[in-house]
C-alpha cells in the first residue's frame, strides 16, 4: 500500500466522515414489451472507513444490483440508476464512464461469486494481477511482477512464483478466489465489495476465505461491503447488517442485535431457517414459506406480506416506512414493518 | 494422416474411372474409331485392370510422378503444371484470406459491440449476400464495373505486358525481391479483383463467427471482472474479449482455407487467372485423369495440413488445450 492512501483513510476516519454514502439508490430495468422492474428502490446506507457492512437477502432481493450500480457496472442500455453514491465527496453515479474507469480497481474494487468464470481462462494469473497495477499505478509489467508475487503470498497462495505463470484452470477453487482477492487488493482500494465470495466454494474453503478477507481488511483498514445470503458469513464478519427484501432495506442493525433480537419477520424467518445441530432428529426445518415471485408491489403494501406469518390488514394496504426503532448500541436500528416481532420473543 | 491420404487416393481413383468417358475418348475427339481408341488406351495403360492401374499409380505417385497431363497441357508432366501454377493460387488464396480476416474480425467485433445498430444490420446483410450470391456472379459484376467499365483494374491474367524477372513464381514477391516495384504493383493489381471475389465467402463466415463469439464473451464473468478492475477498453478488448473470442474464429479460418480452392475454380475461370482452380476446371472438362488425381489429392492434403495448423494455433491461444 502506498503512503498516501493510508493517510487519506486515516484522515477520513478521524473526521468521522463516512467513506461511502449511498442515498436513495434506485435501479429500474426497462425491457421492451415488459413493465419496468424496480430491482432496487430507495436504498440508503453508509459505510465508515474500515467498517464491514453486510447486505443480506435471498436471490433477487437486489443486493448484487446495488453493488453493480455503485461500481457503475450495470449495462447502460435498459437500466436507469437514480440516487447518489458519494465516495469521499464524489458522487460515483455522476462520474463519466472514463472517470469511473479510473476509480474502479483503484479506489473501489470488487470480487465476485464464481472464481472460475470470473478469471480469464487464457491469461496467466500473474498477468491478471499485474494489469491492475499497470493501469492504476503506472508501473511497467516488470515492476509490477514482484509486487504481484508479494500479493499472492499475502493472500496465502503457496509457491507464488510458479503460480504467477499458471492459468486459472490449473488452480483449485480456493486458490482462484484468493487470486481474485489479490487482484482486488492490488491497488489498496479503500472500499472492497465482495459479492457472495464464498458461495461457489467448499465449506472448508469458505471459512478460510472469510478469515483471509477479515484479516486483510483489518490489516489494511479497508472498508468492506459483504453481499451474501448466508447469515453465517454475516455473523463472522459484518459490523452492521442491512437486510434487503424486494429491492428495499427492511431491517438494519448491529450484527449482535440482529442475531439476538431480529424484529422483522423476514429476518426472523431467515434466522429460523438455518438448520441447527442441537435440534432434535427428525424435527422439521423452518423455511420461509413462498418465494420472491409472490411479492406484492411495494407502492401500496408490504412486499413480504403474502409470505409473512405476522401479516395484519395494514400490510396489504399501506406501504411500511423504514423507521428508527428502540435499541441498537453502536448502529441505530431501522425497521420497515407494520407488525414487527416483539422484542421478548 | 498418411492413412487418410491413401484411402482417399483409392476412392478417387475408382470414382474417376467409374465416370463415363475418359481421357482416351477425350483425346480421340469427335472423329474417333474403335481401333484408334484402343490404341490410345493401350499407350495410356488404361486397358489394364483398375487395381493394376492403381498400384502403378501409387508406385509412381510416391516418387512425385503423377503422370502426363492429357487435357490441361497435353504432354507435360502433371506435377510440372502443378508446381508452375501453385504460386498463383497461393497468392490469390492468401490475399483473399487476408482481406476476409482483416475485414471480418474488426467488423464482427464492432457489430457485436453495437448489436442492433446500423452497422450491425448493414454488415449482417452484406455477409448474408456474401454467402448467398454465387461467386461467379460476384466475379462478373466486379469485372464488368471495375475492369471493363472503369478501367481501374486489369481484366484478366496474372501480369500485364511488363518486364519482370521470375524468381519464385510468386509474382508479387518476385517484384519485391528483384526491386522491380512496377512489376510487383502490376501483379498486385491483377490479384485484387479475383481476391476480393474469392474473399466474399470466407469473409461472411469470419464475420458471423466473430460477431457471435464476441457476443458470447461480452457476457462472460471475466469481462465484468476486467471492467471492475477499471482496465482501459483497449486492454479489455484485446486481452480479455478478442483473445477468447478468437478460438472459434481460428477454426473457421482453417476450414475456409481448405474451401478456398472450390471458390478459386470459378474465380480463376472468370478472371482468366492461370492458377490451380483454372487447371482443375480444365482437367474436368478434358477428363484429364492424372491432373485430376494430383489436384484433388493436393487439395485434400491442404485440408489435413490446415487442420493440423488450426490445432497448433488452438494450443497457442488456449492454455487449457495445451495441458490436456
Amino acid at each position: 500500500m502506498t503512503a498516501t492512501t493510508t493517510r487519506t483513510s486515516r484522515d477520513a476516519r478521524t473526521s468521522r466522515e463516512p467513506l461511502l454514502q449511498v442515498r436513495d439508490l434506485s435501479v429500474t430495468f426497462r425491457r421492451s414489451g415488459e413493465e419496468p422492474f424496480h430491482a432496487v428502490s430507495g436504498v440508503s446506507f453508509d459505510v465508515q472507513p474500515g467498517q464491514t457492512v453486510g447486505l443480506v437477502g435471498e436471490s433477487g432481493c437486489g443486493k448484487s444490483v446495488t453493488s453493480l450500480a455503485i461500481m457503475g457496472l450495470l449495462p447502460k442500455r435498459g437500466n436507469t440508476v437514480t440516487g447518489e453514491a458519494v465516495f469521499e465527496g464524489t458522487d460515483l453515479l455522476k462520474l463519466s464512464p472514463k472517470q469511473m474507469r479510473d476509480r474502479r480497481g483503484r479506489d473501489v474494487a470488487m470480487i465476485f461469486q464464481d472464481p472460475l468464470s470470473s478469471l480469464n481462462p487464457v491469461v496467466p494469473i500473474g498477468r491478471q494481477v499485474t494489469e491492475v497495477m499497470e493501469r492504476h499505478q503506472g508501473l511497467s509489467r516488470k515492476e509490477a511482477e514482484p509486487k504481484a508475487r508479494e500479493l499472492l503470498d499475502k493472500v496465502g497462495i503457496p509457491d507464488p512464483s510458479r503460480r504467477l505463470k499458471e492459468y486459472p484452470h490449473q488452480l483449485s477453487g480456493g486458490m482462484r478466489q484468493r487470486a481474485l482477492i489479490a487482484m482486488a487488493l492490488a491497488c489498496a482500494p479503500r472500499l472492497l465489495i465482495a459479492d457472495e465470495p464464498t458461495t461457489a466454494l467448499d465449506v472448508t474453503i469458505q471459512a478460510q476465505i472469510l478469515t483471509l478477507l477479515k484479516d486483510l481488511v483489518q490489516d489494511s483498514d479497508t472498508a468492506l461491503i459483504m453481499i451474501t445470503h448466508d447469515l453465517g458469513v454475516v455473523a463472522g464478519l459484518c459490523d452492521e447488517v442491512n437486510v434487503l427484501y424486494g429491492g428495499r432495506i427492511v431491517e438494519r442493525a448491529d450484527r449482535h442485535d440482529l442475531f439476538a433480537r431480529p424484529r422483522h419477520p423476514y429476518t426472523h424467518g431467515l434466522l429460523a431457517s438455518i438448520p441447527r445441530l442441537d435440534s432434535a432428529r427428525g424435527e422439521r426445518l423452518n423455511p420461509v414459506p413462498g418465494s420472491v415471485a409472490d411479492n406484492l408491489p411495494w407502492d401500496h403494501a408490504c412486499a413480504f406480506a403474502p409470505r409473512c406469518s405476522n401479516a395484519v390488514e395494514a400490510c396489504r394496504t399501506t406501504q411500511p416506512e423504514l423507521e428508527r426503532i428502540e435499541g441498537g448500541v453502536e448502529t441505530p436500528r431501522l425497521l420497515r414493518c407494520h407488525n414487527p416481532i416483539s422484542e421478548e420473543a | 494422416m498418411v492413412g487418410v491420404m491413401l484411402l482417399l487416393s483409392l476412392l478417387l481413383f475408382v470414382w474417376l474411372r467409374s465416370l463415363p468417358g475418359g481421357p482416351a475418348s477425350a483425346i480421340c475427339g469427335d472423329r474417333c474409331n474403335p481401333a484408334k481408341l484402343a490404341q490410345i488406351k493401350k499407350t495410356l495403360g488404361l486397358d489394364d485392370p483398375v487395381i493394376v492401374q492403381y498400384l502403378n499409380f501409387l508406385k509412381r505417385a510416391v516418387t512425385g510422378d503423377f503422370g502426363v497431363s492429357t487435357g490441361v497441357q497435353p504432354g507435360r508432366s502433371s506435377m510440372e503444371i502443378f508446381v508452375e501454377r501453385l504460386p498463383a493460387t497461393i497468392e490469390l488464396g492468401v490475399l483473399a484470406m487476408i482481406i476476409a480476416v482483416a475485414a471480418g474480425i474488426p467488423l464482427g467485433y464492432l457489430a457485436a459491440r453495437r448489436r442492433g445498430g446500423i452497422l450491425d444490420g448493414l454488415t449482417l446483410t452484406s455477409s448474408l449476400l456474401g454467402v448467398a450470391i454465387p461467386v461467379f456472379f460476384t466475379a462478373f459484376v466486379l469485372k464488368y464495373f471495375f475492369a471493363v467499365d472503369w478501367h481501374l483494374f486489369p481484366i484478366s491474367g496474372r501480369q500485364g505486358d511488363i518486364e519482370a524477372t521470375r524468381v519464385t513464381n510468386f509474382f508479387v514477391l518476385d517484384g519485391l525481391l528483384t526491386r522491380e516495384w512496377d512489376a510487383a504493383w502490376d501483379a498486385l493489381r491483377h490479384l485484387i479483383l479475383p481476391a476480393v471475389t474469392l474473399a466474399t465467402i470466407p469473409f461472411s463466415f469470419v464475420f458471423r463467427i466473430t460477431r457471435a463469439a464476441v457476443l458470447d464473451v461480452l457476457d462472460e464473468d471475466y469481462v465484468r471482472t476486467a471492467e471492475a478492475k477499471g482496465l482501459s477498453s483497449k486492454v479489455i478488448t484485446r486481452r480479455h474479449v478478442l483473445r477468447n473470442a478468437m478460438l472459434p474464429v481460428v477454426t473457421i479460418i482453417g476450414l475456409q482455407m481448405g474451401a478456398l480452392l472450390g471458390g478459386a475454380i470459378l474465380t480463376e475461370t472468370v478472371f482468366g487467372f492461370p492458377g490451380l482452380g483454372d487447371a482443375l476446371a480444365r482437367a474436368f472438362t478434358g477428363r484429364d485423369y492424372s491432373m485430376l488425381q494430383l489436384l484433388i489429392l493436393m487439395a485434400a492434403a491442404t485440408y489435413v495440413v490446415v487442420n493440423l495448423l488450426v490445432d497448433i494455433t488452438y494450443a497457442y491461444i488456449d492454455p487449457r488445450v495445451r495441458t490436456r
